[in-house]
């Protein structure tokens, strides 16, 4: 890959609009298989910028997802004004969950969010500051490239 | 199994992917109603059983390539939901019989689970 | 066919209510949803789920459930396991997933 097929984009997410969780995971998938991106590489962004999505709908007023494809990885950045998480050791346990109702019945709020993404990146990096918002980056390599 | 023979065994209703039914076959499936839980454990191909009906079950199917969605338990999937699999060209069916049942049965005709143990920490593969 | 043979027959874990292993299976339930399980399970099933937080326990017990199988490699939270302990209601856990748990349990019923 050269130099020119970088690529990457930027989308808005709305706090509390929770129909279209999970839009931006689908519509990046598309780009990514359509630039040839290895299948397992493209599954593993979907579900990370999906759990991202479905945290800022649930606990943001609103926040930013970019992602950047090089030759060598894509890195997705999740940023957003919010409550923010006082205890990240805990956050980043399964199980452990602050969700109410509504992000329940959605089939989300189990405490698998951010152990998901975790899991699902090579690099991952989090900041959290209560009653700002949160920041992270994933990075998931291009294996073989 | 085909989702054709899927559909004979489970009684199902075919929301849309009618044309596929045929063509598409499946070995394992997975069964849940929590979509964290899909996006963790669930592997590309399988199908996905779940009560769950809203729009984000079929962008969680979407993301890990899976074959087809069964909704269990009588319930209708939401409107937009069967918009999206529509687009997205995702089979969607749905049964009367209880995600039990369902299950049960689907193991009986030789379905296994897509993955088979769990175990705590475990770096999730995406195959 | 009691929970027992269930728990024998699966390699489950009791993380509670172990006393209570000799109750009468009638059937099962899969659900992660509460208000469905609430809504749609009856007496004497034994629920398998991905859930753990302590509500699980009260629907278990109105619905007089016949126990809780926990699956996936979750573990009940500490509040969940002290009040199944209280009302005596068996909890297990498991590494299987969800769909082998309720194919194999599914199975055993039907031989029995």
């Amino acid at each position: 890959m050269s130099s020119e097929d970088e690529f990457g984009g930027s989308y808005t997410v709305r706090g509390r609009d929770f129909i279209d969780a999970g839009l931006i995971s689908s519509q990046i998938k598309k780009l990514l298989k359509d630039r040839g991106i290895p299948e397992d590489v493209v599954r593993k962004v979907a579900v990370v910028t999906f759990e991202a999505e479905v945290n800022i709908i649930s606990y943001a007023e609103i926040g930013t997802i970019n992602f950047h494809v090089d030759d060598k990885a894509v890195t997705i950045e999740a940023m957003d004004k919010g409550q923010g998480i006082p205890n990240i050791d805990l956050a980043l346990q399964e199980g452990y969950s602050t969700a109410d109702d509504t992000i329940r019945d959605m089939g989300f709020g189990a405490g698998m969010g951010l152990p998901n993404i975790k899991k699902f990146s090579d690099e991952f990096e989090i900041i959290s500051i209560v009653g700002k918002g949160t920041t992270l980056k994933s990075v998931i390599k291009i294996v073989g490239t | 199994m085909t989702l054709y023979q899927l559909k004979e065994i489970l009684k199902a209703e075919v929301i849309c992917g009618d044309e596929k039914l045929s063509s598409v076959e499946v070995h394992t499936a997975f069964g849940a109603d929590l979509m964290s839980d899909v996006l963790a454990f669930a592997r590309s191909g399988c199908l996905l059983i779940t009560g769950l009906t809203t729009p984000q079950t079929v962008r969680t199917a979407f993301a890990l390539d899976i074959a087809g969605i069964l909704i269990c338990r009588g319930k209708l999937p939401q409107p937009q939901a069967v918009e999206i699999a529509r687009e997205l060209g995702i089979p969607l069916l749905r049964t009367e019989y209880i995600m039990f049942e369902t299950c049960g049965m689907l193991y009986r005709e030789g379905l296994r689970g897509c993955i088979c143990e769990i175990h705590a920490g475990e770096k999730s593969r995406v195959e | 066919m009691d929970l027992k043979v269930i728990q024998a027959e699966l390699g489950l874990t009791p993380q509670c209510g172990a006393e209570r292993l000799d109750a009468e299976v009638t059937g099962g339930y899969a659900g992660d949803l509460l208000s469905d399980v609430m809504a749609n399970s009856a007496k004497g099933q034994v629920w398998v789920t991905r859930q753990v937080h302590q509500n699980i326990v009260a629907v278990a017990t109105l619905k007089e459930l016949s126990g809780i199988i926990i699956v996936q490699g979750a573990m009940p939270d500490k509040d969940t396991v002290a009040k199944a302990e209280k009302e005596v209601l068996p909890v297990l856990t498991t590494s299987l997933s969800a769909f082998e748990v309720v194919g194999r349990i599914h199975s055993l019923l039907r031989k029995a």
